[in-house]
């Protein structure tokens, strides 16, 4: 094969406390669409910082066309021909479409920007994509689709060789998706290399050439796609080669059938987020949401807790239709929501172990009745025994706590509300190996107790010992689910491969 | 087209205006009094274009009343106690204005401090420091300046523009020009709409940020010396409540107030539509002067809301 | 504040009440040596005289603004309509107080309700209609003095009422009795933030918003009820303000106290970008303010200059707050140090 336009060879970066790429290995050839796959923490987003010159590398080599390249900015990467499209577009959004391509290098006289002239090179990038847009739409107005293709059409204006989309469909329909697609494939023909970026499964084997599997920070490898089935590049990801997948169930499984049902959620989803999906959950039972990051498991559990209004659907509790259009009626319900984003969500940084800890319980009395301070003491005493929550006392902050100590103190602010149904996202991210074992028995003894449990979970293996049952969910639906025996790595892989 | 709804809707909201106290009041309608609303309202409204620049950059200024106070008081005590020619304080005033205008726009940008309680030390600074040069009203006695004074366009029967108005349009002509057809006036806008993709875009946003809190001690310095000529006089009193005006006017002219998105020639409008409220309670006498404060609250509020209702329509109406 | 029920030793790690404190002694110190008689005071007819029961008086306005806008600054709002919002209680108080037979008893509470309510108006605009804080109280920061002339007539209003004068004027215990209203109100205050929930939900709410509205907190409500209750302390500073000069003087009154609030608080150790607050921090930084103002009056400086030190002052502690400016300076001490 040819010699590689841009090729990293041994890239370590390393953050306090965690190497975040080690001896990474990354080729990306002219013409070729090149997807960068990997879960949470496999090192893609750090990737691309390091090649876009956000994140200065701490070892290894870059060579743009044979020659080495230290970018230290996003400004520098792209006079290099590295350009850049975010998921989060980042344009103006007040300013014309034409001004967007051309902003900064407006054509001028004199020092005066001559508009007939930016137009008509606006024009002519948006050309080049196949698009013929209203110049002078402003760029808030159109749809996320068109924003892409507007970053896109002013990345290649800086004479870009190397284009890289980071998670460019996230929110994108299909014929947006398919539209950009389009676009994508004729880039490649001229000879853009093109770095891809994506959680949609589907999308990866209908548009890349190659794909490079990252795990923890590490290289897994490099595959042609063609070679590549689905099912063994979601073994990649996960670490689980499809031969040594676990075709047997492990855990204790309820057969939960005649319990009484908590949460029942018929047809609910949410336009650009879940396509309507139906889910039960009894009480005494752990079920599981399994798949990929970006499958709609996150969305799913936003939509039960009342954060994002569903717009088709119906939820009832306990058999009763109710409306659940913010969190502290799902709570007042008897539902709580732990949220895999620790930092903005769950947290509040500056307060105390213990303030952090009765939040949800002192919401839920008023702000009226405090909890007297004995009280709060000894809910403090007791959670942090019983989870073994290690800190200097209950006045400290929890943003000195490590992050396992975190996720234990917001787990105890929801335990302490004895909730009849707890929805866990992806509670073990980021935490040690110890503090894993201590949630995953947290959540059996919580079974036992008869409260209910959503649990989201990327790690397969978790999801096959915690669960009783598994709804599936692949690209924003649910694709399956499994029960009882039914559940085991082999089945789970398969759904979300779409096999059957 | 949506983002030129608010301007509309301020030139409607003038004509409307306009219309209704010419209705009410014999001889409003006349050149005369359109004339005097750009003479009276000069310095309110080179005030405001300064405010302009600033409000879409996404910031906010409060030091512009205390700034032009301390200009007139300066202008006037170097020309009166001091026997300076006008034509050495005018200038050494717009400096003094210039810079101290950038220093803040350094402390804002270098430290990233909040816009508003930086200016707001600005406006005690600048205040204090007018009382400093003098602590009462000093008229201004210099025959060149009374010359200035006297300069004048005849444009109908009866109606001048004082030299006030002139600079005042003057003014407005170079902004509009400088906010669309200049890279700098481009970057006020790109920064103004969101300035982490400025930053990105690779716009100069450091240099420009500062250079709009530059210009707009400028503004206010200029505002000021018009002021002197417009009063004949430098009052270290002079214009407490005058950024709430600006601010009031360049909302009211379709500039949103968290930046990006507005038209200098919409200023213009805020600041005819300040005038014509004025003028028409003048003309009544019935009417006191506290009337204008609440009917600009009242329009600010509306124009807030419609802002914010548009700005949300048209992120949830993407086709 | 650090968590309330530390040890109160940890109370002075965040150091919060510490750098406000420093600056008021050493301001009270310069005070000491070099002004004549500032610290005498003397007994006249059971009440006490001097210039610290002056500065305790006159900065008795700020201090309670600076407890409303604590609140607001810890929700990571500002309040910029405090100003107009005393001239509006001032100019109700001096129209019911002449021209009807109502108590005292009745007209004070009307007067709070009002302001009461305009400050919700702008918790409306806030957490309702989502404009940002600086932007929805600006409009009442316009319109406020043109609603309290309305209510005056246009007319500056004189009052002779014994029971309106004695608030501003008046002494109780020996002191001014605006010293007993601010203690009150500190007292209120603080007992309402940290005797119920109050206090925890303003400081969740200005850390980490969704977090909290997450956990159940109607951050809504949290909004509305702190510019509701910034609203009550403009309130009782318009009073205050009334009371001294005996009249609703609406164009006047008030008039940069947003400043010297935002200031005080800012200066207590309150950060402006919301999270945990400090009343007593707040009380001092007004204090703080208020010497300054004083001991430059005393030195001969004009008022009308005093805004001038002020206004080094705040941008001084600002730059301080300024993790760039730390950084900067920290770098070239750093440096210095390892050459």
């Amino acid at each position: 094969m040819a010699d590689a336009l841009l090729a990293l060879r041994e890239i370590r970066k390393e953050f306090p406390g965690v190497v975040a790429l080690d001896k990474v290995d990354f080729n990306l050839h002219a013409g070729e669409v090149h997807a960068v796959m990997g879960e949470n923490g496999a090192g893609k987003s750090t990737l691309i910082k390091v090649i876009t010159g956000v994140y200065p590398r701490d070892a290894g080599s870059m060579e743009l066309d044979g020659k080495s390249l230290h970018p230290r900015s996003t400004l520098e990467a792209e006079a290099a021909g590295i350009s850049t499209v975010y998921q989060e577009v980042n344009l103006v959004g007040t300013l014309s479409v034409a001004e967007n391509i051309l902003l900064g290098r407006q054509p001028r006289k004199f020092g005066i920007i001559r508009w007939d002239e930016t137009r008509r090179l606006a024009e002519k990038a948006l050309a080049r994509l196949g698009l013929e847009l209203d110049l002078s739409r402003q760029l808030d107005s159109c749809s996320m689709a068109i924003q892409q293709m507007v970053a896109i059409a002013r990345a290649l204006d800086i004479n870009a060789r190397v284009l890289i989309l980071d998670e460019p469909t996230s929110s994108l329909d299909e014929q947006e998706t398919a539209a950009l697609f389009k676009v994508m494939r004729q880039l490649r023909d001229e000879g853009l290399a093109i770095l891809f970026v994506t959680h949609f499964l589907d999308q990866v084997h209908e548009i890349s050439d190659r794909i490079t599997v990252l795990r923890n920070g590490a290289l897994v490898g490099e595959y042609k796609t063609v070679e590549l089935t689905r099912m063994q590049l979601i073994g990649k990801m996960l670490g689980r080669e499809p031969e040594a997948l676990q075709d047997k169930s492990t855990g204790s499984k309820w057969a939960a059938e005649t319990r009484d049902e908590i949460l029942r959620g018929e047809g609910i989803g949410r336009k650009g987020s879940v396509h309507p999906l139906d889910l039960s959950v009894r009480r005494g039972e752990v079920v599981g949401l399994g798949g990929l990051l970006g499958s709609g498991r996150t969305e799913t559990a936003r939509l039960l807790f009342g954060i994002d209004a569903p717009d088709s659907g119906r939820v009832q509790i306990d058999g009763q239709a109710k409306s659940l259009n913010h969190p502290r009626k799902a709570i007042a319900n008897g539902l709580a929501f732990c949220s895999e984003d620790r930092k903005g969500e769950g947290i509040i940084p500056n307060l105390s172990l213990r303030e952090n800890l009765i939040l949800a319980m002192q919401a839920s009395r008023g702000p009226v009745r405090l909890l007297p301070s004995a009280e709060q003491e000894q809910l403090c005493a007791h959670y942090i025994d019983a989870l073994n929550i290690k800190t200097p006392n209950a006045a400290t902050p929890i943003c000195n706590l490590s992050g396992g100590n975190q996720q234990k103190v917001l787990l105890a602010r929801w335990l302490a509300m004895q909730p009849r149904l707890i929805i866990l996202d992806e509670p073990a991210r980021g935490i040690d190996v110890g503090a894993k074992a201590e949630i995953e028995k947290l959540v059996r003894s919580l079974r036992e107790k008869g409260m209910a449990v959503v649990f989201i979970s990327s790690e397969l293996e978790e999801v096959v010992h915690t669960c009783d049952r598994v709804a599936v969910m692949r690209d924003r639906r649910k694709v399956g689910e499994l029960s009882g025996e039914e559940i085991t790595e082999q089945r789970i892989m398969d759904l979300m491969a779409h096999h059957e | 087209m949506r983002r030129f709804i608010p301007v509309f809707a301020t030139f409607a909201v003038l004509i409307a205006l306009f219309a209704t106290a010419s209705g009410m009041y014999e001889r409003f309608f006349t050149a005369r009094v359109i004339a005097n609303l750009f003479s009276d309202n000069a310095f309110l409204g080179i005030t405001a274009i300064g405010m302009t620049f600033v409000i879409l950059s996404g910031g906010i200024d409060l030091s512009v009343g205390a700034v032009l106070a301390f200009t007139m008081t300066f202008i006037a005590s170097m020309i009166t106690d001091h026997s300076w020619h006008p034509l050495v304080a005018i200038p050494t005033a717009l400096i003094i204005g210039t810079v101290f205008g950038g220093t803040m726009g350094f402390l804002i940008q270098r430290y990233e401090l909040p816009p508003f309680l930086v200016t707001l030390a600005g406006m005690f600074f600048a205040r204090g420091m007018a009382f400093m040069v003098s602590s009462e009203s000093i008229s201004i006695e210099h025959d060149f300046y009374t010359a200035l004074q006297d300069l004048k366009i005849v444009v109908g029967p009866k109606a001048k523009l004082k030299i006030g108005a002139v600079i005042f349009l003057a003014v407005l002509a170079l902004a509009i020009f400088v906010a669309h057809w200049t890279p700098f006036g481009r970057n006020i806008y790109a920064i103004g709409g969101n300035e982490s993709s400025a930053r990105l875009m690779g716009l100069p946003v450091a240099s420009t940020k500062m250079l709009i809190y530059a210009l707009n001690g400028f503004c206010s310095a200029l505002a000021g010396a018009v002021a002197t000529l417009y009063m004949g006089s430098g009052n270290p009193a002079m214009g407490v409540g005058l950024e709430l005006d600006a601010i009031a006017a360049v909302v009211i002219g379709g500039t949103l107030l968290t930046g990006g998105v507005g038209f200098v020639a919409g200023t213009l409008g805020g600041v005819l539509i300040f005038g014509t409220i004025q003028s028409a309670l003048i003309f009544d006498g019935r009417l006191n002067s506290w009337w204008l404060r609440i009917a600009i609250s009242v329009l600010l509020l509306i124009f807030i809301l419609l802002q914010r209702q548009l700005s949300r329509f048209t992120k949830t109406s993407r086709t | 504040m650090n968590d309330p029920m530390a040890k109160p030793k940890e109370w002075f790690q965040g150091g919060s009440l510490v750098w406000p404190l420093l600056g008021l002694v050493a301001l009270l110190a310069y005070d000491f040596l070099f002004v004549d008689g500032f610290f005498r005071l003397e007994v006249r007819d059971g009440h006490l005289y001097g210039t610290l029961v002056d500065i305790l008086n006159q900065g008795s306005k700020t201090m309670l603004l600076a407890l409303g806008m604590t609140l607001v600054i810890a929700t990571g709002g500002v309040d910029l309509s405090v100003g107009s919002l005393m001239a509006i209680s001032g100019a109700l108080v001096a129209v019911l107080v002449t021209q009807t037979e109502m108590s005292l008893a009745m007209i004070v509470p009307i007067a709070l309700a009002a302001t009461a309510l305009l400050g919700a108006f702008n918790g409306v605009l806030v957490s309702v209609a989502g404009i940002q804080p600086i932007v929805a109280t600006l409009i009442l920061m316009v319109g406020g003095r043109g609603i309290a002339m309305l209510i005056t007539g246009g007319q500056i209003v004189t009052f002779e009422h014994a029971g309106m004068v004695y608030i501003g004027n008046g002494h109780f215990l020996g002191l001014p009795f605006t010293v007993t209203l601010v203690l009150v109100m500190l007292l209120v205050t603080s007992l309402l933030m940290r005797k119920t929930a109050c206090g925890l939900f303003v400081e969740a709410v200005g850390d980490n918003e969704t977090a909290s509205r997450f956990s159940g907190v109607s951050t809504r409500s949290v909004k509305l009820a702190v510019y509701g209750f910034s609203g009550i302390c403009a309130g009782l500073a318009g009073l205050i303000a009334a009371s001294n000069i005996k009249a609703a003087d609406s164009s006047r009154v008030g008039e940069m106290m947003e400043l010297d609030a935002i200031f005080a608080v800012v200066v207590g150790g309150t950060a402006l970008t919301g999270g945990r607050f400090n009343l007593l921090g707040s009380i001092i930084g007004a204090l703080l303010i208020q010497t300054l103002t004083t001991t430059m009056i005393t030195q001969g400086v004009p008022p009308a200059i005093a805004p001038v030190p002020k206004a080094i002052v705040i941008v001084a502690v600002c730059l301080l707050q300024s993790e760039k400016f730390r950084a900067e300076i920290g770098g070239r001490f750093g440096r210095r140090a390892s050459a």
